[in-house]
């Protein structure tokens, strides 16, 4: 999107936050395990993978890249390993283009493929799945489309609550529970996190793993940008 | 000045990258000529066996190769596939390998049962089992992001300066006099991978 950084609340008011690249500097001094790249608006607005740009991102990064938007056949995954790139993340074409995700497993192995899940949950207390960023519904659980997407072959499923976007008020416990009892594969929580306590409590709720946007771009809810990430010592 | 070799595999920008972080001269070149004149040599690589082979054939790198590494004996540094190529051969291919080590590249392999995943992806800690220059002032443990289905099996443990343990321990770093291969990737794997490549710089 205008290649820049931008930071949502429930999926809307993008805030710009800074180039990519030199946040991918600054996540190389703060040692993250891996980043990941996401193109929101590639779907929605059809424009294609912009290769260069991802290919420069790469390229800056000291630690293994994951790239997301767009993806759409085994040939734009290739140019995107191509580019410097460990994992593919999927949305939208795991939902249209299931048979995709074996595709890329059979020739870059499954660990390389994500599925990512944006799921909202709307005022009936059930979790809405939504694909094309976050403007698209779609008729299965997040549980189900989990499921599919693990026996589709994909290595993980990140799963991430548009509900809680940009709030810092705590991922969904629930819904990663839901998620994370249906598949075997390890799946990585997104939505909410406002504190590292957060981060504990997404782990017991069934997460492998975490992960975070506004806790390591903004100095503190309300306040500006400061890109940040916590040391290994405070990570135990 | 160190040549990153471009043969066509692999993504060279970060191996650079981390050179230019650390201010060390680097640069990366498919020209013979400029390969002929580099003191030290980084052979990176990921993909296929066969095809890394037959680049380095194809645009007649192999020679230039031999020459530098065997008789010039000029520090070498492979990286994954890089490294891999510098066995006899692998299970991935049919091309024989460069021959500069004791050593094969095999598959991994596991019991049925075992739940190990193939292709290996992750950050992982490498065990020092002989000394190296490439470990000094290494942390101990040090980790490294590793992305690979085949590694190496040696004939003799003599070569072998580091394992890493998936499932069964396997080497996953080697040193024959000048000649260095590793697994893993060091510009993957920030201020570890950094350790290592300011030492190969500082041979």
């Amino acid at each position: 999107m205008n290649e820049g950084l931008y930071k949502t609340i429930q999926f809307k008011q993008p805030n710009y936050i800074g180039d990519p690249i030199n946040a991918v500097k600054i996540f190389n001094e703060k040692e993250a395990d891996e980043l990941v790249v996401l193109d929101i608006t590639a779907s929605r607005e059809n424009k294609g993978i912009n290769y260069s740009k991802i290919s420069e991102i790469a390229g800056e990064a000291f630690m293994p890249m994951g790239y997301g938007g767009g993806v759409k056949s085994l040939d734009d995954a290739k140019k995107v390993f191509d580019a410097g790139y460990e994992k593919i993340i999927i949305n939208t074409a795991a939902n249209e283009n299931p048979d995709l995700l074996g595709k890329i497993a059979s020739v870059y192995g499954s660990q390389s493929v994500v599925v990512s899940i944006d799921a909202k949950l709307n005022w009936l207390g059930k979790y809405q799945v939504y694909i094309n960023d976050g403007t698209k519904k779609i008729n299965r659980s997040a549980a189900q489309v989990a499921l599919a997407a693990q026996e589709a072959g994909a290595g993980e499923i990140f799963i991430n609550a548009i509900h809680k976007d940009g709030t810092w008020e705590g991922y969904d416990e629930a819904l990663i529970k839901k998620v994370a009892d249906a598949v075997t594969v390890p799946v990585i929580a997104c939505g909410g996190a406002g504190c590292l306590e957060d981060f504990k409590r997404a782990v017991t709720a069934g997460a492998s793993a975490v992960a975070a946007g506004s806790l390591f771009v903004y100095q503190k809810k309300g306040m500006g940008v400061l890109i940040s990430f916590p040391s290994s010592a405070l990570m135990v | 000045m160190i040549a990153i070799i471009d043969y066509g595999l692999g993504n060279l920008t970060s191996v650079l990258n981390m050179h230019k972080r650390l201010g060390i001269e680097a640069c990366i070149s498919a020209d013979q000529n400029v390969i002929a004149k580099a003191d030290k040599l980084i052979l990176p690589g990921v993909g296929n066996f066969d095809k890394g082979m037959q680049n380095l054939h194809n645009t007649g790198l192999t020679t230039v190769l031999n020459q530098k590494v065997l008789i010039d004996k000029i520090p070498v540094l492979g990286i994954c596939l890089g490294a891999q190529l510098m066995t006899r051969q692998s299970d991935e291919g049919i091309e024989p390998g460069l021959g500069w080590v004791n050593a094969d590249t095999v598959r991994f392999m596991f019991a049925p049962g075992d739940n190990h995943k193939v292709p290996h992806m992750g950050w992982e800690d490498v065990h020092f089992v002989n000394p190296s220059p490439l470990w000094k002032n290494a942390v101990v443990p040090s980790r490294f992001y590793h992305v690979h289905a085949y590694h190496f099996k040696f004939d003799t443990p003599q070569l072998i300066t580091g394992t890493c343990t998936y499932g069964y321990e396997f080497a996953c770093a080697f040193q024959n006099e000048n000649i260095f291969g590793v697994q893993f990737h060091p510009e993957k794997s920030h201020r570890f991978g950094m350790t290592i490549l300011e030492n190969f710089a500082a041979l």
